[in-house]
């Protein structure tokens, strides 16, 4: 898994640049995704998490930073034959399968329009037959490709959204939310399909989603934002063992379980910023603390945080 | 123990072009004073409805009661009139939904909004209303809540808005309290913030709290009681304990498989197979038959009654009628059962 697909390079996303009201969404992060794995994005909203993704994607132009994909700077210069070629290789599945599905498209249409812009499909037949593939893939069948999107239920419609999404064989998938707006016996046949798709494709997934305990059960390493920058990075089972970062503490200490017992026991982390005393004479940056796992810190919280680890 | 609220048989429909969508099909429950029961379900199974019938929110043209009662102090709220419903709306009952922007008005102050209740159900004038207002926005925990007074729904993020909803239903003193999905919308901390307030609340008002969810963490977190429903009917009713740790019913096993625990290995996550059912055409037998592996061949022809399993807790599946076979429950589920004495998987230890 030591192939990267993807470096993420000092990444920033403002919005309203110069004006009083600017928004820094994100702030200067770094990352990498291997090749096949997937890389869990949490956080609360309006950390930055689903700006991220769609930076990464360019449906921002990156106020700075750079985003490599196999080498390539995806916020470089483009001709729109190279940004062709870029789109194919990366999709996106959103949260609300209600608005990304156009209502008056019959899904044959929905799922054969990346078909059709990239031309992957020499006659009718073939197209035909390239979008009764999908659908029998996300386990729906060739009669739904006649019907209208409003035909479906949510879980339906979201397995749409994952056929629109591999209809052009992509090697890289953001999934922004995928199941958040689904039912809970629903959201485990979703992230099921998830899970053997990237098996049987070799797909890379960045999940963004702030239900941790889904976040945890598909992903192989795990990033938390916080206010527009990664305050930790670690492989999944290590983050929830091991949270080193008092945010990433508060916020799994927030999450409830399953388990009355658990529930009358569990108590809550708060998270302060102002614990830190940073000042500006302070480096803070992402450090490793052991191999793996990433935290933001200074120079002089570096120690009492090894000190943590090892225990 | 008081009985606040009694669900009796109820059954309701939906007259709609397709045909008679049978929404709720013959629920009972009863709601016990300062207790929170949660209802369970995934979206379709009724709960919504079944609490909106108690409030009397249903289109009247197309909803329609088809048997049953709803008794609430000696009155049956199926059959009061509109201006009847109104004096009990907000006063007696009250409800929180799930988006708290569109249930604030947009164009108002939440000052207004907070005393609207209060001239309408009590008889206090307009500077005595403002001053309860303050007192109940410092309750809920708004800082500086008499500059907030002014304020319109926009000027506050997520979690305040839910915050001034609940001041708002509180603000009566309701002996019930419906919260629909009150924390769906919000982020884990603030949701956190958000169950911690409702709780504490409770404690201080003595009230009875009906929260649907399909979140079972939260459940767990909030329920001295839960019922689960499927298919416009519940399908088990017990204490949080019994239905956590001693679940009957296959639909509640698959509930709590398909939902990853912190420590779920890499093995595949279970999902219940197929979609809920049409309640245009709801099955004959057991609703959950058609997607359940335990399904015996009784519950494709007769509808199960409730079998109690103790004296807080019963669930209506033939699993546990006396003649039929004994089944292995999910592995996920016997691990549960480990921890609950009296049931046949417990290994010792309390809960």
């Amino acid at each position: 898994m030591a192939e990267k697909l993807l470096e993420i390079k000092n990444l920033k996303q403002y919005f309203n640049i110069g004006k009083a009201n600017e928004v820094r969404a994100v702030d200067d992060i770094s990352f990498d995704i291997y090749r096949g794995e997937t890389l869990g994005l949490v956080g609360e909203s309006g950390c930055g998490k689903s700006t991220t993704g769609r930076s990464i994607i360019r449906l921002y132009d990156a106020t700075d930073g750079d985003v490599f994909y196999e080498g390539e700077n995806v916020h470089g210069k483009k001709s729109k034959q190279d940004l062709k070629k870029f789109n194919r290789k990366m999709q996106m599945i959103f949260q609300d399968p209600y608005a990304s599905l156009n209502q008056r498209m019959k899904v044959m249409d929905i799922i054969a329009e990346g078909i059709d812009i990239h031309g992957l499909a020499k006659n009718q037949t073939e197209r035909k037959k390239m979008v009764y593939d999908l659908l029998e893939t996300v386990g729906l069948n060739k009669e739904h490709a006649n019907r209208y999107p409003h035909e479906f239920s949510g879980g339906q419609r979201q397995r749409l959204g994952i056929a629109r999404a591999l209809a052009v064989d992509p090697d890289f998938i953001i999934a922004d939310e995928p199941i958040s707006a689904l039912d809970v016996s629903i959201q485990a046949q979703v992230v099921n399909l998830l899970k053997e798709l990237q098996v049987e494709k070799g797909l890379t997934f960045l999940f963004i989603a702030h239900d941790l305990s889904m976040v945890k059960y598909i992903s192989d390493r795990i990033g938390v934002m916080y206010f527009g920058k990664l305050v930790e990075l670690a492989p999944a089972e290590e983050l929830y063992k091991n949270p080193l970062h008092p945010y990433t503490q508060s916020l799994l200490s927030a999450i409830p379980l399953p388990d009355p017992n658990y529930e009358r026991n569990r108590v809550r982390k708060s998270y302060d910023p102002a614990v830190h005393e940073y000042t500006k004479a302070d480096d803070v940056r992402m450090r490793e603390i052991s191999p793996g796992h990433f935290v933001q810190c200074s120079e002089r919280e570096l120690e009492s945080i090894k000190a943590a680890a090892v225990n | 123990m008081e009985k606040i609220l009694q669900v009796k048989n109820l059954e309701l429909s939906f007259n709609t072009q397709a045909g008679e969508v049978k929404a709720i099909r013959g629920v009972n429950f009863d709601l016990n004073k300062g207790e929170t029961l949660a209802i369970v379900g995934e979206s379709g199974s009724g709960k919504s409805v079944t609490t909106k019938s108690i409030m009397r929110l249903l289109p009247e043209q197309s909803a329609e009661f088809k048997n049953g009662e709803i008794l609430f102090g000696g009155r049956d709220l199926t059959k009061l009139s509109d201006k009847e419903m109104q004096k009990i709306r907000g006063k007696e009952i009250s409800m929180i939904f799930q988006d708290p922007m569109t249930s604030l008005n947009p164009t108002m102050p939440i000052g207004r909004q907070l005393t609207e209740p209060l001239l309408k159900h009590q008889k206090i004038s307009k500077t005595e209303a403002k001053k309860v207002a303050i007192d109940l926005l410092r309750l809920v925990g708004m800082p500086k809540p008499e500059l907030r007074m002014k304020q319109y729904p926009h000027q506050f993020s997520g979690g305040q808005r839910q915050r001034i909803v609940i001041a708002i239903s509180l603000a009566c003193n309701p002996k019930i309290l419906i919260a629909d999905e009150p924390t769906t919308a919000l982020d884990v901390t603030i949701q956190a913030q958000i169950l911690e307030l409702m709780k504490d609340l409770q404690k201080k008002i003595d009230t009875s709290i009906i929260f649907i969810t399909h979140d079972l963490g939260v459940v767990a977190n909030v329920a001295d009681r839960v019922a689960v429903m499927y298919g416009g009917k519940i399908v088990e009713i017990g204490t949080v304990d019994d239905v956590f740790y001693n679940p009957q019913h296959p639909y509640t096993w698959g509930l709590l498989s398909s939902m990853p625990s912190l420590d779920t290995e890499d093995a595949k996550l279970y999902a219940i197979p197929g979609t809920p059912p049409d309640l245009l055409d709801p099955p004959k037998g057991d609703a959950f038959a058609l997607r359940s592996e335990y399904a015996l061949k009784i519950d494709m022809e007769q509808n199960p009654p409730f079998f109690k399993v103790s004296e807080t807790h019963s669930a209506a599946t033939w699993l546990l009628h006396p003649d039929a076979p004994q089944v292995e429950p999910p592995l996920t589920v016997i691990e549960r059962m480990k921890k609950f004495p009296g049931s046949r998987y417990y290994e010792g230890g309390a809960v």
